[in-house]
Parts: structure tokens; C-alpha cells; sequence
């Protein structure tokens, strides 16, 4: 008998019907750790509530002005992509309260590794937004110093900074700190071949690391049906640690989700799944088009659910937050894209010989063979004015 | 005692012992590298004295071993990793040229990627398929890597130390079938550069250039060919990135020919950017085209016929023989 003759024997799904086992509406999921409601209401959760029991209006307000400022900043680099100042942008739109309860989990001596759409967590952890620009408007490939921040460049190829969080977390093991580090990732990512060794390499090492999956449903035009038969989180179980799937449009869960796992890892209890289930609002970036893929209502139905608007009915209810503090970040806010736009528009290009820059820590022969003979090649020019 | 013969894998043995016992922050990783000391036994007793803290016997997932020593190397470890043969490596490909290599240029030299990749090369042991294979080219043809191959123990025990000193990635290529040849190795000499080459036969009529494997046969040729009374310079290349054209330039500006010798293919290999460069440079000192001697461009054969399709002794000086006939 032929495999193909054992497989032609299965009942098999059309094509048309293959959301029917996996996709429910995600408030329907038995397994969504939520804290707030799409309708701004406070829900308990006996095993998470305790992360956020002491949560100060204050710091309530906190997370809302990062949200608020993160979709601020990614507006405006989607407006400058459009405006010919960048080559690219990713918008992390929907999905600020994943970044940013996640990011505000961790601690200043925890080590991130982001994915290139990490804006919010970047924002948490302090990295200016302009570096982040940099590399989108292609002055760099990446430009800022990991360690003055405690978060990795930005990582394009989809899964490889999984690996790259293990191995930092199995030196914060060997160095006996109670560091934790977290390495984002994607629904699309979770097919990657290296987001599974990862699994298996933190797992045998017991290595103190959060691996934080956003699932905002789409990988570029892809659906998670197309990456797993299975609730992505639950993979976790077949790695031997916990897995646990939060609404990722829920800040105040997220937080409370991610503290979680960071204690575990400080605790050397080893690596943990999150599953952050959430949606990307726009495209996949500014060179995609969604509507090719996906229907309107969909959006429309997550907009319903939006992360920002459900903390502002929160703290308005439950007045830990006055008009005025609204009006003021409003201001802060035009404050902030003004200063980005700036920001950008005065980033000069770099010097030519960039190029031959950092290839090699020690140096090597060749490069500097070459960077001579393009010097020379430029100088050529020398009588034209200047070489431009 | 300053000198002392050892066999090649033993050199690298001891080289990795005195790293592991000068700095703390060295580990060995890969498949088998512990309790069995790897399967050429070149890391022998490393785990017994240095615990497996620091010598890792790893998961069987060659990608997940370089993307972890990339994370260990960002926390300030120097890891030196373990492939268990060459045709293996291709899974740890995509970690070692888009992330391992590039990390240092990405971040504006901020971080520095200190990460040694040891890979027994190269046929002639009779292997199965995938365990004979050299593909120095396809990571010498990528910026940021630097990629070296000891010939003798000498070099062997120096160039790992100065590998696992080094601030960037390096490929370190370790000739599997020269593992138990015994030579010299003196740990208080004071080694040249890593990345320089060296004139282990001085000749007057032709520049034999090699590296690794093929040093050896290099030198039966050209002491074979003396006895037909030809006189050839062999250049043991060490690095082939970066490659010390230099030195070449030097023995081919003096002997007027040039043969470079590798077991890789000779399509877009090694011995095709020596001989486009060194046409370059010493384009009227030539008295006959850069010739190759490697293997073809098909796969790595049986190991019933690996004679044949590594180059020996009568093909390099068949190629000598050519190139003298202009």
C-alpha cells in the first residue's frame, strides 16, 4: 500500500471549510487569559490577577500613554513612508497592548529580542524611535548598540532571534543571574525551523526565557491555519514547559502574563510560550496589500476590540483618569510625531565608506584592499568637484 | 620542554585545553563533543575536567548550536563549536551568514561576535556521503567571516588559540584525514599573523599553492618532481579568508608559475580568486596561465572512487607539467 493511497482514504476538508476546527472568535477561547474586557471591564483571573494586584492608577496611566504614544509613532512612520522619507515601515498597529504589557513586564537587566515590528517594546525599553527609523529609511541595517538598552537589533530574517535569546539566556544560567530574557516572534515564525530548536534547546537547558508569540493572525497574506492545527501556544506542552494564550488586546493581561513567565524564568523554572492573540489593524507593511487577502469585516471586528479604547473606558470608569490627562497627551502625542518627522527629514545619509565599516572587528585584508580602491576611484572624480 | 609531537587532532585538543583553562568565558558546544570527546576524539577528557557547564554536549540541531553561541558570544561568552562534518553544516548555514556574520556590521561595531566554527573537511577516509565535502568557498565568499585551515599540529595548536582570540567569526576548517599525522608543536613559540601564508618549500621553478589537506601533497610533488629536477615552492595558504595574495604575489613574482591545489571544486573555488588576482598582479611575470587542480563539479563521489576524484600526486604534477609546456 502507498501513502498516497492511505492518505486518498482520509476524509478530507474542501478548502472553503478548513476555519471550521481551529478558528473561533478569541473571547470564545476557554484558554484566554483576559483582565479587561473589549468593554473596558475588569474581570478577575485567580492564577493572574495577583501580577497586577498592586497596579497604581498612576502606572494604569502609564500603559495607556505608552499605547497611546507607540500608535502615535508608528502613524506617523507610516505617513512618512508614504511621504518618500522611508524606504519601509512595519506598523505595529493592534497590537500595542501585546508590546507593551509584555515590555513593562520586564525588568532593566532583562535582555530583549525583538522581531522588526517591536516598535512598542523598543518605546518600553527606552530606545530612542529614531533609531528605530534608521534602519527603515536605510541609513543602517540596524544602528544601535543592543547592550545600552538591553534590546537586540531588529531581526528581518522570521525566527533566527529565537535562537539567539536561548543561547543569551543559557549564559544568564551559567553566569547565575536572575536575569530573564524574552524573544519575540510571529504566527508565521512559529513555522520556522529555528523557533522549534529554540523550544528544544531552552528546554533542555532549563534556560530562563520567555518566548512571547504575537498572533496577530496574518503572516503577511497567509492565515494561522496555514502555520498550525493547533492553538500555537499548545506546542508548548510537547516541548515539556507551559504554554499559556493571552488577549493580546489586553494590556493590563499581558502584563500580568508576561510577569509571570519572567518570574518562572528568574526562578529557574526555564522557558515559557505566550501566545499573545491579537490582530494586525494594516498591512503587513507598507509594500503590502491587504485587501488582495483578507475581507474588511474581519478588521472590523478586532477594531471592536481595539487595545487603546478599551483601557481609556477603564480608567474613565473607574476615574483613575481625568479630561485633563487626556488633553495633555494628546498634546504630548502631536509633540512626539512632530519630532519624529524632524527627526527623519534632518537624517543625513551616510559617509560612502560606511560601507567598509565594522565588516570585521579585527579588520581584514581584503576590505581594506578594496576601500582603498574605491577611494582611489572616487578621488578620480576629484577634478569634476568633489566626487558626487 | 618547548616542543612536542602530537597528532593534529591532539594539537587541537590541547588547544582548546588551554583556552578552556585561560579564560572562563570559553566553552565548547556541539553533538557528541562531551562524554565520547567527539567523533574524532578531538575533544577528548575536555568535559571530564572542565565540566558540562562549559563543554556541552548540545541537541542534534546544527542551526540551534551556532543560534545559541550567537546569544552565548552577545552575553560576552567566546564559544567554539563543534559541526560534526562538513556536508552537516548546511542546516546552521542561514545562522552563520545572515546573523553570525553580520551582527558586528549591524550593530555599528557596538558588539563584537567572538565564535569559533570547527569543521572536519575534506575526504580521503573512505566516508560515507555528506562526511568528505569542502566547502571553504561558500563561507570565504561571505564578509564577515574569516576562514583558516591548519596542514600541520603546529598550526593547528596556534591557529585555534589565535581563532578563539579573535574578535570575529571564525570558520575553522580541520583537515580530517591529516587528524592523526604527528608533528612538532612548540606552545611557546611565538606564532606569526593567523591569517598569513607560509613558504614550506622553497622552489625556483613554480609556486605550488594549498592549504589544509593538500599541503601534503603539495610537498610529495614537489619532492617527487625534484627528482625529475624541477624545483617547486610550495605556499601553505592557512586562511583563505582573508587570502594573503602577497605572498603569493612574492613566490609567483619569483617563480613565474602558478598551481593552486584543493580538494573543493574548482568551479568558483578558492583557487579561481587566486588565479583571477594573481593575473592581476603579476600579469608580466606569468610565463603560463594559473592553473587548478581540485575536484569536479559534481558530487562528492563514492568513497570507492574518491582516489579519482581528489586530486593526488599525479594530477598536481600533471598540472605542473602543463603549465611548464608553455
Amino acid at each position: 500500500m502507498t501513502v498516497e493511497s492511505t492518505a486518498a482514504r482520509k476524509p478530507r476538508r474542501s478548502a472553503g471549510s478548513k476555519r471550521t476546527a481551529a478558528k473561533k472568535p478569541p473571547g470564545a477561547q476557554p484558554d484566554l487569559v483576559q483582565l479587561l474586557t473589549p468593554e473596558g471591564k475588569r474581570v478577575k483571573n485567580g492564577e493572574f490577577d495577583a501580577y497586577v494586584a498592586d497596579i497604581t492608577p498612576e502606572e494604569l496611566r502609564g500603559l495607556y500613554r505608552d499605547m497611546v504614544l507607540t500608535r502615535r509613532f508608528d502613524a506617523e512612520a507610516t505617513a512618512l513612508q508614504r511621504q518618500g522619507e522611508l524606504g519601509l515601515w512595519a506598523s505595529l498597529l493592534g497590537q500595542e497592548a501585546a508590546q507593551i504589557g509584555s515590555g513593562r513586564a520586564t525588568r532593566e537587566d532583562d535582555y530583549v529580542f525583538p522581531t522588526y515590528r517591536e516598535h512598542g517594546v523598543a518605546w518600553c525599553r527606552g530606545v530612542d524611535p529614531a533609531n528605530l527609523l534608521g534602519m527603515f529609511r536605510g541609513v543602517n541595517n540596524g544602528g544601535w548598540d543592543p547592550n545600552s538598552n538591553n534590546f537586540h537589533l531588529y531581526t528581518i530574517v522570521i525566527g533566527s532571534q529565537t535562537l539567539h535569546a536561548t543561547g543569551y539566556a543559557m549564559g544568564v544560567a551559567k553566569d547565575g543571574a536572575d536575569s530573564a530574557v524574552i524573544a519575540y516572534f510571529g504566527d508565521g515564525a512559529s513555522s520556522q525551523g529555528d523557533v522549534a530548536e529554540s523550544f528544544t534547546f531552552s528546554a533542555v537547558y532549563n534556560a530562563p526565557v520567555v518566548f512571547f508569540c504575537q498572533n496577530n493572525q496574518w503572516a503577511i497574506s497567509e492565515p494561522t491555519e496555514r502555520q498550525t492545527r493547533v492553538p500555537l501556544y499548545q506546542r508548548a506542552q510537547g516541548y515539556g514547559f507551559p504554554g499559556v494564550r493571552v488577549d493580546g488586546n489586553d494590556v493590563l493581561a499581558c502584563l500580568a502574563v508576561t510577569k509571570w513567565a519572567l518570574e518562572r524564568a528568574r526562578r529557574g523554572e526555564g522557558p515559557t510560550l505566550v501566545e499573545a492573540y491579537t490582530y494586525r489593524m494594516g498591512a503587513h507593511t507598507t509594500s503590502d496589500d491587504p485587501t488582495k487577502y483578507r475581507a474588511d469585516e474581519e478588521r472590523e471586528a478586532w477594531e471592536a476590540k481595539d487595545p487603546i479604547l478599551r483601557l481609556r473606558t477603564y480608567l474613565e470608569a473607574s476615574n483613575h483618569a481625568d479630561e485633563g490627562f487626556f488633553a495633555e497627551l494628546e498634546t504630548e502625542s502631536e509633540a512626539l510625531g512632530k519630532r519624529v518627522r524632524e527627526v527623519v527629514r534632518a537624517m543625513p545619509d551616510p559617509d560612502r565608506f560606511a560601507i567598509f565599516e565594522n565588516v570585521y572587528a579585527d579588520g581584514h585584508a581584503l576590505v581594506d584592499e578594496e576601500r582603498a580602491q574605491f577611494a582611489a576611484y572616487q578621488a578620480s572624480f576629484a577634478d569634476e568637484g568633489e566626487g558626487k | 620542554m618547548t616542543a612536542e609531537k602530537m597528532a593534529l587532532a591532539k594539537a587541537i585538543n590541547e588547544s582548546l585545553r588551554t583556552a578552556l583553562d585561560s579564560d572562563p568565558k570559553v566553552l565548547i558546544m556541539g553533538e557528541d563533543v562531551g562524554k565520547l570527546g567527539g567523533v574524532f576524539r578531538v575533544t577528548d577528557g575536555l568535559q571530564k575536567d572542565f565540566g558540562e557547564d562549559r563543554v556541552i554536549d548540545t541537541p542534534l540541531a546544527e542551526s540551534g548550536i551556532v543560534g545559541t553561541a550567537i546569544g552565548l558570544a552577545l552575553r560576552g561568552y567566546r564559544p567554539v563549536v563543534e559541526i560534526q562534518f562538513d556536508g552537516f553544516v548546511f542546516p546552521a548555514y542561514d545562522q552563520i551568514v545572515t546573523q553570525l556574520a553580520k551582527m558586528h556590521a549591524r550593530a555599528l561595531g557596538k558588539i563584537k561576535l567572538p565564535v569559533v566554527i570547527r569543521i572536519p573537511y575534506g575526504g580521503g577516509i573512505g566516508a560515507v556521503e555528506h562526511h568528505s565535502e569542502s566547502p571553504e568557498a561558500l563561507f570565504a565568499h561571505v564578509a564577515g567571516l574569516k576562514v583558516v585551515s591548519p596542514s600541520t599540529a603546529g598550526d593547528a595548536y596556534w591557529m585555534m588559540q589565535q581563532a578563539i582570540h579573535s574578535d570575529d567569526p571564525v570558520i575553522f576548517f580541520e583537515p580530517k584525514r591529516r587528524y592523526w599525522d604527528k608533528a612538532e608543536v612548540n606552545r611557546e613559540a611565538i606564532p606569526g599573523p593567523l591569517h598569513k601564508a607560509r613558504v614550506v618549500r622553497e622552489g625556483s621553478d613554480l609556486t605550488l599553492a594549498a592549504y589544509g589537506p593538500m599541503v601534503k601533497v603539495c610537498q610529495e610533488a614537489a619532492a617527487a618532481a625534484q627528482e625529475e629536477g624541477k624545483s617547486l615552492e610550495v605556499v601553505d595558504l592557512r586562511s583563505m579568508s582573508p587570502i594573503d595574495f602577497d605572498s603569493i604575489q612574492v613566490s609567483v613574482e619569483k617563480t613565474r608559475r602558478l598551481v593552486v591545489v584543493h580538494e573543493a571544486p574548482v568551479f568558483l573555488g578558492t583557487g579561481a580568486e587566486i588565479a583571477a588576482r594573481i593575473t592581476e598582479r603579476c600579469f608580466y611575470h606569468l610565463e603560463a596561465p594559473v592553473l587548478r587542480v581540485g575536484g569536479y563539479h559534481a558530487p562528492y563521489p563514492p568513497a570507492r572512487l574518491e582516489d579519482e576524484y581528489l586530486p593526488g600526486l599525479d594530477r598536481v604534477l600533471d598540472a605542473v607539467d602543463r603549465s611548464l609546456a608553455y
